[in-house]
């Protein structure tokens, strides 16, 4: 965050630490991509979600976590889905069980 | 709406309205020099709020350190290039 100490780079061997990409984020990072090039939104309202959601939420949710709620800001706000769709398919996902991303990982 | 070429003085307007913007707070009200411009580009202030974004000027500015943290500058000397829209400069003479 501009202004607040962000503390040294993690580093190993001397190099800086790079993360490994979950299978949902590199499904975040794809759906961006893919409504952005069909017009939906632009990176310009996936950034001002994203500062929308104040400071706290640079501490209390990861990089992916903040990109794919201001994903979703922006696909409520263009209509390519209602909130009442959205809760509906939220519930669908919720009834697969708490395992069945454990699934679909192991078959990645 | 500034349109002026390489080497012009220039000075980043300091007004702050809340909403998404490009220009850097720590930018704004200082002066620089036109490095290049970089032809039209959509204004992010309204393609953020899903609105068509009027075609701008967008330009390099260069700052020294001396410009943007005045004594406060370890390096003076040393420059730092942003991409600043046309309608957050002004000419200064």
């Amino acid at each position: 965050m501009g202004g607040d100490a962000a503390g040294p780079l993690q580093q190993q061997n001397g190099r800086p630490v790079e993360h490994d990409f979950a299978l949902w984020e590199k499904r975040v990072d794809a759906l961006m991509v893919l409504m952005t090039t069909k017009g939906h939104f632009t990176v310009d309202g996936l950034r001002r979600a994203i500062e929308d959601m104040g400071p706290g939420a640079f501490e209390t949710m990861s990089y992916y976590d903040r990109w794919i709620a201001a994903v979703n800001q922006n696909l409520v706000e263009s209509g390519v889905y209602t909130l009442a769709e959205l809760g509906e398919k939220m519930e669908q996902v919720a009834r697969r069980g708490s395992t069945y991303g454990q699934a679909s990982l192991a078959g990645a | 709406m500034l349109d002026v070429g390489p080497g012009t003085a220039v000075r980043v307007r300091g007004m702050q309205p809340p909403g998404h913007i490009r220009t850097p707070h720590y930018l704004r009200g200082k002066a620089g020099v036109i490095e290049r411009c970089l032809g039209l580009s959509g204004n992010p202030e309204q393609l953020a709020y899903g609105l068509p974004g009027a075609s701008l000027p967008l330009y390099r500015v260069r700052f020294t350190m001396a410009d943007i943290w005045g004594a406060r500058a370890e390096r003076p000397d040393d420059t730092l290039d942003a991409e600043i829209y046309g309608h957050w400069l002004e000419e200064t003479v």
